[in-house]
């Protein structure tokens, strides 16, 4: 993408905060859940604060009676900015992990932490606000909503956080925002677009704008270029490795693809429901 | 806030939505249109019946009456004077009526029909009901005297708000004085005819199929006993107030025919309150109609001068000249409470002889059964609204299916189960709105335009689909009360919010990875 990007990140970022009013990056739900729970012993620890992580993750679905393991003590931590990638087999669980990092569902045994406080436990509404503001997801079906525009897709963040008052006063603000996230990705031109009218590689790049709408700390991936051609798919990687690199953003990647995985800080094998390397 | 963007896009984007609403739409339409229409009718009835009726009635339980009406009016008057505005006596009594009527061929035949008379109190009455007010000539509204009047009897219906859609009455401009002069000079010469044909041709007059007249024989007798010859062309015989529909008849093309005009004679035979009775005849002179609209009583009653009738029936004490009477009507104060005065009066007289109702007693059979026609259709009509109901749920079941995904994405970028349950709920909630109001909007514009729809589809048809002759009304009276539209457009948008509450359940309890993976 372009080189800027980083400049103009930090230009908007600093346009968005200068208000000052809407940013609350801690949410009170957080806080009031302090963890109890330390690193269990064997842990490989790593340089740098622990971003993200999880501790012994169990997680099987259930099939008739008989439950099908997927994750059976998954177990890493990801520090502040690192970029890593999780490749594994397809079925091996990898989208399950993801989920259960984003809090889109809960494990059977273990912990999700986040800057150090367990989060998989929290009320729905502490999770809700979680991956409303403080995780950016990214899908390899792209997960567009189909009756929106590009723009109001990159928009929609923004509008579930709002009311629709508290929307309408910062919507110049928020619109603009999301307007310079379209230009970060090379969509300015296709911000009335719906999904329909776009390509893959540009619903995903849309998607990514999503994503950052609302500044979060965690970027999570599942599979982003799994539905493009290698070429589209080499952009988004590049948009991504820019916004780790430029952005300091921590960035946790699914695939099941070594070449795409390559591009990451580093790299966490998972076959059998564990981590292997 | 995507609520709303969400629910105006899908109400923008899903037609089969909008098509599942048309139920309600037609619902409320056709619910607001009947509830006009009924609560038209209903009103019109009501100041009709009214208007005849009067607020209260005191009715002797004797066909033969009570003497003096002054006495009892004055006990009213002192039980519940305050609220009382006016009184007026009558006499009713049943009775047959006769007159002539020339067919096309020209031959005489005499129709009978049965009514009921009604001795008035000419100065009174008028304040008691509406009958002043639907007489047919201008003077004798303001003050009925039932003399003839030379002429000016109105060709066009007073009353008729719509003069587009009145017929004039070609026939009452010849009415009064004028034509009871001319049609006598014609029955003179008539008579003199006969007279010198009858010589000639004896069987001829026997050809004319004439019923017995029995008035003819004793208005001789009694000329012949006075001594002195009556002259139709200059007197009148006492007058008489009939009701339109016994002499006059709607075509079908809303023109009003009349058998009889102001000015011709009518005989009329009723009992006498001697015992036992005795049937005895009088003759009147027609001085006017009266259209009160309710064909029950333009097609039953006909007013007469109430002494002349008290005195017929043998109604007058010889020695003291007070009258008997059968009624007293009584005007109340508007806005008194008519239940609790009649109770009041109820005591006041003994109940073995005098009943004491109110105009809706008196009605309450005809007011029940209109009521009761008006709940039932609601009832019915609101089961349509509910059927709509259903298909809104099952339509929202199929978008919540069909929008599994989008719950999913929605969910995973922090909706919470609340907000996409809003989502659903807005989306009923403005189905409901925009069926309502559509509904609203198509039933107004029924009920406002009613008439002429019921005229274009007259002429379609060929039958006219509001027969004037029918209902003695020239339109179909409505009336939009705004209570009503406002609870039935409420009950429609409560349906559909209903029916959008369990897929809205559902939606809010879809779990975002399902939802995520689901193709
Ligand atoms: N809802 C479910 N019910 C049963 N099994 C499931 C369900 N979701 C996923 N699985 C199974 O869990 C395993 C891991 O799935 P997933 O996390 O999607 O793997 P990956 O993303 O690595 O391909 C797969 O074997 C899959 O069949
Ligand atoms: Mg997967």
């Amino acid at each position: 993408m372009s080189s800027s990007l980083a400049k103009t990140l930090a230009e908007s970022a600093r346009s968005f905060d200068s208000t000052g009013s809407e940013v609350d990056y801690e949410p009170a739900a957080l806080r009031i859940a302090r963890p109890s729970a330390k690193p269990a012993s064997g842990v490989p620890v790593l340089a740098g604060p622990a971003r993200l992580g999880c501790r012994e993750l169990f997680k099987s679905y259930q099939k008739g009676s008989v439950g099908i393991p997927v994750l059976q003590g998954v177990h890493f931590d990801v520090s502040d900015g690192e970029f890593v990638a999780i490749i594994g087999a397809s079925g091996s669980g990898k989208s399950t992990l993801l989920h259960l990092l984003g809090t889109l569902d809960k494990p059977d045994a273990g912990e999700v932490l986040f800057d150090g406080n367990r989060i998989d436990n929290l009320p729905a509404t502490s999770r809700d606000l979680l991956r409303n503001r403080h995780f950016g997801m990214i899908f390899q079906a792209y997960h567009l909503l189909p009756e929106l525009t590009a723009f109001e897709n990159v928009l929609a963040p923004a509008y579930i956080y709002e009311s629709t008052l508290g929307y309408w006063a910062k919507r110049k603000q928020y619109r603009q925002r999301a307007m310079e996230l379209l230009e970060l990705v090379g969509l300015a031109d296709r911000a009335k677009h719906k999904p329909s009218e776009l390509s893959g590689g540009e619903m995903q790049r849309t998607a990514i704008a999503r994503a950052l709408m609302l500044k979060p700390e965690v970027l999570l991936a599942d599979e982003p270029t799994g539905n493009l051609d290698r070429s589209t798919g080499d952009q988004v990687m590049k948009t991504l490795c820019e916004l780790n690199e430029k952005q300091n953003l921590t960035i946790i990647m699914v695939t099941h693809d070594p070449l795409i995985a390559g591009q990451a800080d580093r790299t966490v094998q998972i076959a059998e429901g564990r981590i292997v390397g | 806030m995507y609520k709303l963007l969400l629910c105006w896009r899908y109400l923008r984007t899903r037609y089969i939505a909008l098509i599942c609403i048309v139920s309600v739409t037609l619902g409320v339409a056709t619910m607001i249109v009947v509830n006009s229409v009924m609560a038209g009718f209903t009103h019109e009835m009501q100041s009709r019946l009214n208007g005849m009726l009067g607020d209260l009635v005191i009715d002797c339980r004797s066909m033969d009456g009570a003497p003096d009406a002054a006495a009892h009016m004055q006990t009213i008057r002192r039980t519940v004077g305050d609220d009382v505005v006016g009184m007026s006596p009558t006499v009713n009594v049943p009775a047959l009526l006769y007159f002539d009527v020339y067919g096309a061929n020209g031959k005489r035949q005499s129709v009978t029909r049965q009514i009921t008379l009604v001795g008035i109190d000419k100065s009174t009455y008028a304040d008691v009901s509406e009958f002043g007010n639907y007489l047919q000539h201008p003077k004798n509204r303001d003050q009925l005297d039932f003399q003839l009047r030379e002429n000016g009897y109105d060709t066009i219906d007073h009353m008729a708000e719509d003069m587009s859609k009145v017929q004039p009455r070609k026939q009452m401009k010849s009415a009064g004085w004028g034509y009871r002069r001319y049609k006598s000079m014609i029955e003179k010469q008539h008579a003199a005819e006969a007279a010198t044909k009858q010589p000639k041709a004896g069987d001829e007059k026997a050809e004319v199929n004439e019923p017995f007249d029995p008035f003819k024989a004793q208005a001789e007798a009694n000329g012949e006993a006075q001594g002195q010859e009556f002259d139709s062309a200059k007197e009148q015989h006492t007058g008489i107030v009939l009701g339109i529909g016994i002499c006059g008849m709607r075509l079908a093309n809303g023109s009003d025919h009349f058998l009889a005009l102001p000015g011709d004679d009518v005989k009329i035979s009723f009992p006498t309150a001697s015992m036992p009775p005795k049937a005895i005849s009088e003759r009147y002179t027609i001085v006017d109609f009266y259209e009160s609209k309710m064909n029950e009583y333009d097609s039953n009653f006909v007013f007469v001068p109430i002494r002349s009738l008290q005195e017929s029936r043998g109604l007058v004490d010889p020695t003291t000249g007070v009258g008997k009477f059968t009624s007293i009507q009584i005007k109340l104060k508007p806005g008194a409470d008519a239940n609790a005065i009649r109770d009041k009066l109820k005591s006041a007289f003994p109940q073995e002889f005098y009943m004491v109702s109110t105009w809706r007693d008196k009605q309450g059979p005809l007011l029940a059964a209109v009521q009761m026609e008006t709940a039932v259709l609601n009832v019915l009509l609101f089961m349509i609204i509910a059927v709509a109901g259903f298909g809104i749920l099952a339509i929202f079941y199929m978008i919540v299916v069909e929008k599994t995904r989008d719950i999913g994405i929605l969910k995973s970028l922090g909706a919470s189960g609340r907000g996409v349950m809003g989502i659903f709920l807005t989306y009923g909630f403005s189905l409901g709105l925009v069926g309502a109001g559509a509904g609203f909007v198509i039933g107004w514009l029924f009920v406002r335009y009613i008439n002429e729809i019921a005229d274009g589809l007259g002429r379609l048809t060929g039958q006219p689909v509001f027969d004037p002759s029918v209902y003695y009304f020239y339109k179909i009276p409505t009336i939009v009360q705004p209570f009503t539209v406002a609870w039935i457009l409420a009950g429609a948008v409560l349906i559909a919010v209903m029916a959008s509450i369990l897929p809205a359940r559902r939606a809010a309890r879809l779990h975002p990875v399902r939802a995520l993976r689901y193709e």
